[in-house]
């Protein structure tokens, strides 16, 4: 199959919710943020591809192309391996000017021979990169002959940058161990107890602070896609009786085609966040039973969660003197948030910003996708504004990805990561004292204080924090003064970050019938990224009837 | 506010303290064309020879007036003749300081008293300087013995100016404690320049101990302030004196010359250069320069940048006090807990650390308190290496001796740039010490809520 007609049957994936709501042609868009010229931050396709497999810790990783891809970017995940070391070596062809114009099939063919002599992994995954893609190397060919020749599984991963962003290079990495990895091999034995965890990346070795609990209840990981993965661990997956997909749909494509191609059910959950652990776990068991486990594996994942919990907020209650009624700022999203939230509020932080009062699992959903769009707003704010935010929000501390670090630090706000790129495991139930600890940690840090001072020559007003304060409160006023730029000020505030939609047009819309946010969606085109703004256009809605004059140009994104 | 206690014991066990004679011996050391010189055995001499060698890796200059059994008992008049005789004929001094040592002490030799006749006896040295300072081994510490040196050398060499309110107020005192690097007095020295201000340095070890290669041989001091320099301190408009044991002579400077002077408890970190440029804008009448304004934005980015390694760390320190404060309080601000602290000296300032207790003790201290607390940063001289083996923690060299690191003159840890440096050492020194010895394994969280009882440390971090 073409990268291009894979990539057409990745986007029609049916086991994604957002998907499902799309309409043929807005499935053949993508699913994912169109990239803008001059305004995209984010990975290729290679560098999704290449973080979803590279966990496999005893596989050579080789990046056909030059040394860009791979010589700027190696070595830089904090997944662990409890074994080998291969992973973490760094294989490219490294493409020269000379193979670009006679081909590089033959070096990548001879690149193999040398990794399979010097290193003889179970296996080679070989990355595509954009420009042996454009001149044409065939890497499904040359891995077709090296695994014949070299009599090892040599596997082409179709994957260069330009065909689109990181979350699609998932889905490709998916892909290719569909076509050529699971199901090749049949596992030494199995047991009713084994289970597929997929999407899951063993960073900073935070799958530890679970697999305890699951090797306590005698469930096997049969195979992790990818954290601490093994080869012919995911070559014999296929013989799961159940499947966890781990907090991202980037790799739903496998496990729904798991489900289909060998009848192993899966379903979504997450470490992350003391009450989540329990209901994954539970989830774990009652799939089991469902395909022939002893029912008794529910008593003993009902008395584990029960212990693990007791013991959790034991530890949380142990901590709370020390942080009660600090205010955390949460900005993230994704499905951790929700974890997250649950154990800060247990532990006695208030949370400003989003609001969160209630811990009902009714408000779970739309807290989540609350908080996501949270986190894509603050993506694309000024460092001026942002520190405004914090200001107003009088918060404590900000926890966020990693991404809005250094506005964070540079507004001199205490800060803690709780996206991907950090240091300390946060999962399962004592990931989330650990969580707890390092906020306080954090917060008790006396650095703050310290850089926060004014310098030797600093004149009253004149801080770039005054400034910036005094800047925002002078257009504010501004403003004030002129009601027709005040409300095009208002209309002008971007709802939906993907398509770039203002308030206005989304105003507009509705005005002009729209009253639902499908209906929103089909004459602006917001939501129709990422989808994380649909909570917004709701209660725009909810707003009730849209005052003002229609205006005459509407603001629609280009189809 | 931490109380200061004395280690209860009789046996001193790999002890952090040095010995008053040489701490004076390298406040000498900063003065040019000066032979130090130990009125004690020879021992005395060479066994803070050997420690400084090791710690400069330079040629040190310092002599002993060797004293024997008999001279001993009978006092020690002819020994110091003789080796002052001996130096200025063999080695053509610009100036002698002559230190006291435990043996000439318990003994009660009257140093002032042997000077005085060795004058009478030989009155082509009526008018060659002579510093004495008495510093028995059996008190004080490496630190006082400085201090006391300092002192001397204002009494004796600075000269009294003819007309007090006639001030040079371009010129500055500095009088440098011993816990600058001749880095760190670069660094104080550039600072100061940058402002229009011309700085005099007692002692200026800056210029003698920085490990640079001389024109000619010299068998004494190749560098350091003159003698004349000195005597023309009394002309300065301001005194800047760093660390609390120089407030002595900084005193001494100001009721014999008039000269105001403020003192600086600590220069590492963004208060206290802050409080340093403040000072220096203020009595240049100056504004900062851009380069300040740059550095500082770099030290508090390095603070952002560093808290998240050095912030929680339980601190283990042992240093003399004012280096204690110094460093121990900077790495407070960073988010460091001090959790054992060990000095080896009375001083003021011990009280204003932020711990519940300094111990005036040794390395064993040190090394118990670090292991009862679970202390996982340690910050002492060379002689910590073991304890920090041991104890399998990180382990920053600060101080003297450092013999078992090169560069050790070079180390700059004040000002802007230098905290920004040190920073960055010791953050780096933990992210090495994590990768060497943090394995995570599928069982490191076998047993977690064990360990969280316990309180053991379980590792939670992983660097990559």
């Amino acid at each position: 199959m073409s990268v291009s007609s894979k990539i057409q049957d990745v986007f029609n994936e049916p086991g994604c919710s957002k998907n499902a709501n799309k309409s043929t042609k807005e499935k053949k868009k993508g699913c994912t943020k169109q990239l803008q010229p001059g305004g995209a931050a984010g990975g290729c396709a290679f560098d999704g591809a290449k973080i979803a497999l590279q966990p496999f810790a005893d596989v050579a990783h080789l990046v056909h192309g030059p040394i860009a891809c791979e010589g700027n970017s190696w070595d830089n995940r904090g997944s662990a391996s409890s074994g080998p070391t291969l992973w973490r070596t760094s294989f490219t062809t490294d493409m020269t000017e000379q193979d670009v114009v006679f081909g590089g099939e033959k070096k990548l063919f001879k690149a193999c021979k040398e990794i399979i002599e010097k290193y003889d992994p179970p296996a080679i995954f070989v990355y595509q990169t954009c420009v042996p893609a454009m001149i044409g190397d065939d890497i499904g060919a040359v891995c077709k002959a090296a695994s014949q020749k070299f009599n090892k599984p040599v596997i082409p991963v179709n994957v260069p940058g330009f065909v689109g962003p990181k979350n699609l290079g998932n889905k490709l990495a998916g892909e290719a161990l569909l076509d050529y990895v699971i199901g090749t091999v049949e596992p030494e034995y199995t047991t009713p107890y084994d289970i597929n965890i997929i999407g899951e990346f063993n960073l900073a070795g935070e799958f530890w602070q679970v697999k305890p609990l699951l090797d306590e209840l005698g469930i096997r990981i049969l195979s992790c896609i990818s954290g601490d993965g093994r080869y012919n661990e995911v070559a014999s997956s296929h013989r799961a009786r159940a499947t966890m997909m781990v907090c991202s749909k980037a790799m739903i494509n496998v496990a729904r085609k798991m489900e289909e191609r060998y009848g192993i059910p899966f379903f979504e959950g997450s470490f992350y966040g003391i009450e989540d652990t329990s209901d994954s776990l539970k989830e774990l068991a009652r799939l089991l039973i469902e395909r022939g486990a002893d029912p008794e594996l529910m008593d003993r994942v009902n008395a584990v969660c029960e212990r693990e919990e007791k013991r959790a907020y034991a530890a949380i209650a142990a901590l709370k003197p020390r942080v009660q009624g600090k205010k955390v700022l949460l900005i993230t999203g994704g499905v951790k948030s929700w974890s997250v939230v649950a154990a800060l509020l247990e532990a006695g932080f208030e949370m400003v910003g989003t609001s969160v009062k209630k811990s009902t699992r009714e408000d779970k959903e739309r807290i989540k996708e609350l908080m996501g769009q949270d986190a894509h707003m603050i993506e694309d704010m000024k460092p001026r504004d942002m520190y405004k935010m914090l200001r107003d929000a009088k918060a404590d501390i900000m926890l966020s990805g990693g991404r809005s670090q250094f506005v964070a630090l540079k507004a001199t706000m205490p800060w803690l990561d709780i996206n991907q790129e950090r240091h300390h495991g946060y999962m399962g139930y004592f990931g989330m004292v650990n969580l707890v600890k390092e906020i306080d940690r954090t917060l008790s840090n006396p650095v703050w204080q310290k850089v926060r001072k004014p310098a030797p020559w600093a004149k009253v007003g004149d801080s770039w924090q005054e400034r910036a304060l005094a800047q925002i409160a002078q257009e504010q006023e501004a403003l004030a003064a002129d009601p027709a730029k005040a409300e095009e000020a208002r209309r002008a505030k971007p709802v939906c970050m993907c398509k770039g939609v203002t308030l206005g047009a989304i105003e507009d819309a509705i005005r002009d019938g729209a009253a639902t946010p499908e209906a929103v969606k089909e004459k602006t085109a917001a939501s129709g990224g990422c989808g994380a703004c649909a909570v917004r256009i709701q209660e725009i809605l909810d707003q009730g009837a849209i005052v003002g004059q229609p205006t005459q140009t509407i603001n629609v994104a280009a189809e | 506010m931490a109380k200061v206690s004395h280690a209860k014991k009789s046996c001193s066990v790999n002890p952090l303290k040095m010995s008053q004679p040489i701490g004076a011996a390298l406040a000498f050391m900063g003065l040019r064309g000066c032979m130090p010189l130990l009125h004690g055995s020879q021992g005395c001499t060479s066994f803070g020879l050997v420690l400084f060698v090791r710690h400069f890796k330079e040629a040190i200059p310092m002599q002993t007036t060797a004293m024997s059994e008999v001279a001993t008992v009978l006092g020690g008049f002819e020994n110091v003749e003789q080796a002052v005789l001996n130096i200025i004929q063999r080695t053509k001094p610009e100036i002698i300081g002559i230190a006291t040592t435990g043996v000439t002490e318990t003994k009660g030799d009257d140093v002032d008293g042997f000077i005085r006749l060795i004058r009478q006896r030989n009155p082509e040295l009526n008018d060659f300087p002579l510093v004495h300072v008495s510093t028995p081994d059996f008190t004080g510490a490496f630190q006082d013995g400085f201090e006391k040196a300092v002192v001397r050398l204002v009494d004796e060499l600075v000269r009294e100016p003819e007309n007090a309110a006639q001030k040079n107020m371009r010129a500055v005192n500095v009088l440098p404690g011993s816990h600058l690097t001749p880095g760190d007095i670069e660094e104080l020295r550039t600072i100061i320049e940058d402002f229009g201000l011309a700085p005099t340095f007692l002692p200026d070890i800056g210029q003698s101990l920085d490990g640079h290669i001389p024109d000619d041989f010299t068998p004494t001091t190749i560098g350091g302030v003159g003698v004349d320099e000195v005597a023309a301190m009394g002309e300065a408009g301001w005194t800047i004196a760093v660390g609390e044991h120089m407030r002595a002579a900084a005193e001494a400077l100001q009721a014999k010359t008039g000269a105001p002077y403020r003192l600086f408890e600590k220069l590492c970190g963004l208060e206290a250069s802050d409080a340093l440029i403040a000072f220096l804008m203020e009595i240049s009448g100056r504004e900062a320069p851009a380069k300040y304004r740059r550095q500082r934005g770099q030290l508090v980015d390095a603070m952002l940048d560093g808290h998240f390694h050095i912030g929680g760390r339980k601190l283990a320190i042992g240093a003399e006090p004012d280096m204690l404060l110094d460093i121990g309080s900077f790495l407070n601000d960073m988010g460091a807990r001090i959790e054992a602290a060990v000095t080896t000296t009375a001083s003021p300032i011990l009280q204003k650390l932020e711990t519940d207790e300094v111990v005036i003790g040794d390395l064993e201290d040190l090394e118990r308190l670090a292991g009862e607390k679970g202390c996982d940063l340690l910050v002492t001289h060379s002689h910590g290496r073991q304890a920090a083996e041991r104890l399998n923690i990180p382990f920053y060299r600060m101080g003297i001796p450092m013999f078992d690191r090169i560069g050790a003159a070079h180390e700059v840890s004040i000002g802007y740039r230098g905290s920004r440096d040190l920073i960055f050492k010791i953050a780096n020194l933990i992210i090495a010490h994590r990768e060497a010895n943090t394995h995570v394994t599928p069982d490191t969280w076998r047993n977690p809520w064990d360990a969280e009882a316990n309180g053991a440390a379980i590792a939670t971090s992983f660097s990559h």
